[in-house]
């Protein structure tokens, strides 16, 4: 007997729930950037509940578009972090305001 | 010759801009070579062309230049020649070639020497092409023309605060006449489709009845609507109530100027004009005697403010203003050619006195009060005798050219039967010699009045300036012997002014042939009276100014007569009256639309669309923290807005 759907789904709500809160409430960019990888994947585990629910593929490469986007991303943010850090030694975004008006 | 025509106007206008635009580089003696050489070959082309135009059997002789065309409209640029313009062009030529000459010495020492010959060259210029253009739109370029050089030369010394006022003053006042003569040449354009005088007043001839009958606009016929447009139109130019109050400004300009511009020539342009116009005034006679009314109440008003004034070119001024109005009385009796014989003397007899008065003034190191003159005879013979003369002449002294013109004007306004404006005529008559030779005892006869350092440079004016007095004088003396009334010739016609404009005034109405209604006893006199008033006035004056006792005399008088001498002296508070009545609340509107409508409600509205702008920025840059947690806040509250609205819409 498979699993319901509605239980993914669930369990994708809370993850993605997690992950929002996390990335609006955590102060080091890396949290922040775990959070954010979170919800990604919380996504990810909807399109493919919902692949296998409807016999598609479409869902499932959509997730492999998603999982190259949040690995570039993540190299990306990780070299920005990297460079703030060396800068100021710090990554509390807190601290990040130069760009306000 | 004639083929010249064309280069009469054009060399004066060469010569202001020769000097306007390179004279900077030439040296003084250049600047006066092109500014006395323009107007001179003008002068000598003038006289070739009158030569043989009187020669030739031709009534008139026309040069067409181009075609201007905008659309429906076509003008032809073209030149005039006829008995009329004839004479005007002399007197603008003549008189303006001796003025410059004269302008010469007076400006010697004057800043902005070439400037005041390039005005004066392009004036001569605008006004030639006044007088020389064969419709009305060619004659009001030129009327525009030396309203911008009147106003430019008044304006001349800008440094000084009164003159550029006076100079905007007559500009002004100028446009308002111009606006009434622009509503005349419209209504004429739309009715005949032309504005060349030739055909206007031919169609006019073939059908008088078409402009005379029904009513075209306020209430008149067309004739009679055009005539009024016309002579507001003049009433501005050759200041006439009620647009005479910027005359007497106008004498903030140099001398000269006044000489020519304010005397001689510009201000005649209105009587020229009339005159050209007599077709039309001829068919409106109810205009007409308005003309008279307007011509006579403003020779005995400007005569009665001439008697108080102690600046001496105001009296000239208000001399001017009176001669004027002289002229438009006969011009509106219907008496044509007596209106352009007296413009003609009046050019020779006031160019000199008011180059009489340059003189003095030019002596007197620029002091223009005759309080301050006196016993000036014995410094300056020649200013002195040329000054008597002029005086004489237009007081009317017999055998003298004001003489003859003045009795053809009073002659005209009793053969017409109109006694009332005769009776105003003589007795301006009387008032002109009484303050003409008032301004000349109190000037040349009795002891100097002013300080020793004036008493020290007082001199006679150089040749430059007294040749053209001398020729000016023996035109004020000898001008009026082309005009012999018929009752003085024993019998002669010796009139050869009035049958040489028998051509151009086309429709006798009666009253030109008036002669045949007062008898020659009758005619002799009128005439005896009215150098019996001239004697009279020139005996009073005499008697009262004639010693040096004049000043005292005179106050004298305004002690007894406070009330009289204060209206006299403040020129019965017209200009007050014009700027409480008009001034004031026209400032006072363009006050309130500058203040209120102006700087308030439109440039409030553009700065509080402005404020409203910076308001929302000054509000809007506190969401911008600079902090990302913040943004990432706001980018997810926006996202649970858009999730609401696409789940619980």
């Amino acid at each position: 007997m498979s699993v319901p759907i509605s239980w993914y789904l669930l369990l994708s709500a809370v993850l993605f729930a997690i992950g929002a809160i996390g990335a609006l409430t955590r102060r080091n960019g890396i949290s922040i950037f775990l959070s954010i990888e979170l919800m990604l994947n919380a996504a990810n585990l909807t399109l493919v509940a919902y692949a296998r629910q409807w016999n598609q593929h479409t869902g499932q490469i959509i997730v492999f578009f998603v999982m190259a986007v949040a690995a570039a991303e993540a190299a990306v943010g990780l070299a920005l972090f990297i460079a703030v850090f060396r800068q100021r030694r710090t990554i509390d975004v807190n601290r990040m305001n130069l760009l306000q008006g | 010759m004639l083929g010249l025509l064309w280069l009469i106007p054009i060399l004066p206008f060469a010569g202001a801009a020769v000097n306007g635009l390179l004279g900077k580089w030439f040296p003084k003696w250049l600047v006066t070579f092109v500014a006395l050489a323009a107007p001179g070959a003008s002068l000598l082309i003038a006289l070739g062309c009158l030569w043989e135009f009187s020669q030739g059997t031709a009534l008139t002789y026309e040069q067409a230049l181009y075609m201007w065309t905008a659309g429906d409209l076509n003008i032809p640029v073209a030149f005039l020649l006829d008995h009329l313009s004839a004479v005007m062009l002399f007197i603008v030529t003549f008189v303006g070639f001796l003025i410059h000459v004269y302008s010469a010495g007076y400006m010697g020492h004057e800043e902005g020497y070439r400037r005041y010959f390039a005005y004066l060259n392009l004036f001569m210029s605008a006004m030639l092409m006044l007088v020389l253009g064969n419709n009305y739109l060619v004659m009001f370029v030129g009327w525009e023309g030396v309203g911008l050089c009147s106003y430019l030369l008044i304006g001349f010394y800008y440094d000084q605060a009164f003159p550029p006022y006076a100079g905007k003053k007559a500009f002004i006042v100028n446009r308002i006449g111009d606006f009434a003569f622009l509503v005349g040449m419209f209504a004429l354009f739309a009715h005949f489709g032309s504005l060349t005088y030739k055909e206007v007043f031919a169609k006019i001839a073939a059908d008088p009845g078409a402009v005379t009958g029904a009513p075209y606009a306020l209430g008149l016929p067309l004739a009679s609507f055009i005539a009024l447009c016309f002579f507001v139109g003049a009433m501005g130019k050759s200041a006439q109530i009620p647009l005479y109050v910027w005359l007497p400004d106008a004498m903030a300009g140099p001398t000269p100027v006044s000489a020519l511009i304010h005397a001689a020539t510009m201000v005649t342009a209105g009587v020229y004009m009339v005159v050209r116009s007599n077709v039309i005034y001829q068919l409106a006679p109810g205009v007409s005697l308005f003309v008279a009314i307007i011509g006579a109440a403003t020779a005995i008003f400007a005569a009665s403010i001439g008697i108080a004034q102690t600046d001496i070119k105001k009296v000239l001024a208000y001399s001017t203003v009176s001669q004027l109005g002289y002229m438009f009385l006969a011009a509106g009796l219907g008496a044509y050619s007596a209106a352009l014989f007296h413009v003609m003397t009046h050019a020779f007899f006031k160019a000199l006195l008011f180059l009489g008065s340059g003189s003095v003034i030019h002596a007197m190191s620029g002091d223009q009060d005759m309080d301050h003159m006196g016993g000036l005879k014995k410094y300056m013979p020649s200013t002195r005798w040329t000054y008597l003369i002029g005086a004489a002449a237009i007081a009317g002294v017999p055998l003298l050219s004001g003489f003859f013109s003045k009795d053809e004007i009073l002659h005209s306004a009793a053969a017409s039967g109109h006694w009332l404006i005769w009776l105003v005529g003589l007795i301006t008559a009387g008032l002109t010699a009484f303050y003409m030779f008032r301004s000349y005892f109190l000037t040349f006869e009795g002891e100097f009045r002013g300080t020793h350092e004036q008493e020290h440079h007082l001199h006679e004016s150089p040749a430059s300036m007294t040749v053209p007095l001398w020729i000016l004088a023996v035109g004020a003396v000898f001008a009026g012997y082309v005009g012999v009334p018929k009752v003085l010739s024993l019998g002669r016609d010796l009139n050869w002014f009035h049958n040489w404009l028998e051509p151009v005034i086309a429709v006798p109405r009666g009253m030109e042939a008036g002669e045949h209604n007062v008898g020659t006893g009758l005619e002799l006199l009128l005439i005896a009276i009215t150098t019996l008033i001239a004697l009279a006035g020139i005996y009073v004056a005499w008697t009262n100014y004639g010693d040096n006792k004049g000043l005292a005399r005179g106050q004298h008088w305004a002690a007894r007569l406070p009330v009289l001498h204060r209206l006299l002296l403040n020129k019965w508070y017209v200009d007050e009256l014009y700027d409480w009545v008009i001034v004031r609340p026209l400032a006072a509107t363009a006050r309130f639309f500058w203040k209120v409508v102006d700087t308030f409600i439109i440039d409030g509205a553009i700065n509080a669309g402005a404020f409203l702008t910076e308001l929302t920025g000054d509000v809007g840059r506190f969401s911008t923290t600079g902090n990302v947690r913040n943004y990432a806040l706001y980018f997810f509250l926006g996202v649970l807005v858009l999730f609401y609205w696409i789940a619980f819409r």
